[in-house]
């Protein structure tokens, strides 16, 4: 590129770069207006628009979200948990050790991959409804309890961990599980951290089968209650309705700004490795 | 008993500790994997399988059991004319959102890396959907699109423009679901192609900048064939997504008007749920494994060549 020219390509570039920028935060920036100011200032900008909490109030009070609330907060820390619990055994067991039919298994476990809980509704619905699990928080947890993709991310991590520790560890009379408390799960730990915030973000926001399988205010997670809240109960009074799906999302969003190097870097590892 | 030495153990080819038996072995890598095998058999292969066998078999109505029908959903299927809609529609947003979120996703990564003012912010601006739930962000575009009242004809207004009311015309509402879609999407996918790029040697721009290779250049021939793992990888999941994301289309649009916005996955859930048709609903489940498993291998087949591993 010619020399006198670069500078001023560079700032086109800065500028294209902004206004996709500000494409980017404009909708959420809009939301946050309107859920701020009271329901006359909605869609009207008026920088002497008084600042209110009213809207957050009027949606806590309007819908049951403290049970919401409480149900996803249930169903994200029984599903992350469970995830690292039995990912780390299968990973552990398809990593370090050798016994026939183990890649067959590897193979068939990575089929989950592409065909997730969600397509499969249909059928999963009949299991839940013969297992007597519709409408319960079992019900929409059962089928995440355990991953492909957290599986293969732990398998490739326990690969790296040098046998010469595990021998070690067996030296100093450690069983199975001892060996992999004390070598693999430490050596893991990064990983761990990073699968575990990428799901808690993930199960959060997921809604399609926990649609399917609830119906009823005591087992719905806040993505369900959001939509049954904003398409139901309250007609077009957008005030509220941004306002409380702001405070579904604040927990993340919060966590995110706090937490923002860690959390682009757990999504980059847990894609990558 | 007399303990084993590494020596005893044949086929192996790895130590596995100087006091165990291989069958010991055996059992307790079973025992490890027994729990996700167990809930991998009942919710995803087991399912898999009776998802094939329900596609020939009739629909249970109260007593009325479930029979053999052969081809009858099949032709109910083939015979419905908003699964063909759906099927092409799905088509045209898989095709629509996916270059468009890739291309901005790969331009951001671009900027971020480089040495931008506001570099921080802006990368916290792009990412920032990916952290929100679909719902929430279906919420926050539905009010932007609002006749009248949304951002978008607020700004028409300024220039006099009439209002417009793009989700409820049956021409402009995909488009409009679509843009949510790649909004959403982009910066989830900036953040692979960002940690790529991170990982390319510094050394490799300073010899090129050396040859006097223009920054166009560097990119075709040294950075883009580098990147090519991580396109494929962002492909291979913006093609999930577009047949698996329907949580916007169930808060904007319900798949109407007329059908306009009815993707496979939300016409399955109508199918499946709404009418309660497990029949056709389990015969289009299995046309939806069908796509999805053609286009994954599809990609592999035709990336595989391209791709060079690090």
């Amino acid at each position: 590129m010619n020399r006198r020219l670069a500078p001023l390509a560079s700032a086109i570039e800065t500028v294209l770069a902004w206004v996709l920028g500000l494409a980017w935060l404009a909708p959420l920036l809009y939301a946050v207006w309107t859920a701020v100011h009271p329901p006359a200032f909605a869609t009207r900008f008026d920088l002497g628009a008084p600042l209110t909490l009213d809207n957050f109030h009027r949606a806590w009070e309007a819908a049951p979200f403290a049970r919401y609330f409480l149900n996803t907060v249930v169903i994200v820390a029984l599903i992350v948990v469970s995830q690292i619990v039995l990912g780390t055994l299968a990973a552990f067991a398809l990593a370090r050790f050798t016994f026939r039919g183990r890649d067959l298994v590897f193979a068939v476990i990575l089929l989950q991959l592409m065909i997730a809980p969600e397509i499969l509704a249909v059928a999963n619905y009949r299991t839940m409804k013969a297992l007597g699990a519709v409408d319960t928080i079992w019900g929409i947890v059962l089928p995440y309890l355990t991953s492909a993709f957290g599986i293969f991310l732990l398998r490739q991590t326990f690969r790296t961990v040098p046998q010469d520790l595990e021998d070690a560890a067996r030296i100093e009379g450690c069983g199975t599980l001892g060996v992999l408390w004390r070598v693999y799960v430490p050596a893991a730990r990064p990983v761990h951290l990073a699968y575990g915030l990428v799901q808690a973000s993930w199960h959060w926001n997921n809604f399609l089968w926990p649609l399917i399988i609830t119906n009823s205010v005591e087992n719905r997670p806040l993505t369900v209650g959001l939509s049954v809240f904003a398409s139901v109960d309250q007609g077009i009074d957008w005030s509220v309705i941004t306002a409380a799906t702001l405070m579904t999302s604040a927990p993340l969003l919060l966590a995110f700004l706090v937490f923002q190097r860690r959390f682009v870097q757990s999504f980059m590892s847990a894609g990558l490795r | 008993m007399r303990a084993l030495s590494r020596s005893d153990m044949p086929g192996t080819g790895r130590s596995v500790g100087p006091f165990r038996f291989p069958r010991l072995r055996t059992v307790e890598a079973w025992l490890l994997l027994l729990p996700s095998v167990v809930l991998f058999a009942t919710f995803t292969h087991v399912p898999f399988v009776r998802t094939f066998i329900d596609a020939f078999w009739s629909t249970p109505k109260g007593r009325r059991p479930s029979q053999f029908v052969g081809f009858d959903n099949w032709t109910d299927l083939v015979h419905d004319p908003i699964f063909w809609k759906a099927l092409v529609n799905n088509a045209f947003y898989a095709l629509g959102t996916i270059p468009v979120s890739v291309g901005l996703a790969l331009l951001m990564a671009l900027w971020v890396n480089g040495r931008i003012p506001g570099r921080g912010l802006l990368r916290m601006a792009y990412f920032t959907p990916t952290v929100l739930p679909m719902i929430a962000v279906a919420d926050i575009w539905l009010f932007f699109y609002t006749p009248d009242y949304g951002l978008f004809d607020q700004i028409r207004e300024l220039f006099g423009l009439a209002a417009t009311n793009r989700l409820g015309d049956p021409s402009s509402a995909l488009i409009a679901v679509m843009v949510v879609a790649v909004w959403k999407e982009a910066g989830f996918f900036m953040i692979f192609y960002l940690a790529a790029l991170q990982q390319i040697p510094p050394d490799l721009r300073d010899a090129a900048a050396i040859e006097g290779a223009s920054r166009f250049g560097f990119f075709r021939r040294v950075t883009w064939p580098l990147l090519m793992p991580v396109t494929l990888f962002v492909l291979v999941n913006a093609v999930i997504n577009a047949f698996r994301t329907v949580d916007h289309i169930f808060m904007m649009t319900g798949g109407g008007p007329d059908n306009a916005t009815n993707l496979l996955l939300f016409r399955l859930y109508e199918l499946g749920f709404k009418f309660w048709d497990q029949g056709q609903a389990s015969a289009l489940t299995v046309v939806l494994i069908a796509v999805l498993s053609g286009l994954a291998l599809l990609q592999f087949l035709l990336a595989g060549r391209g791709v060079h591993y690090r």
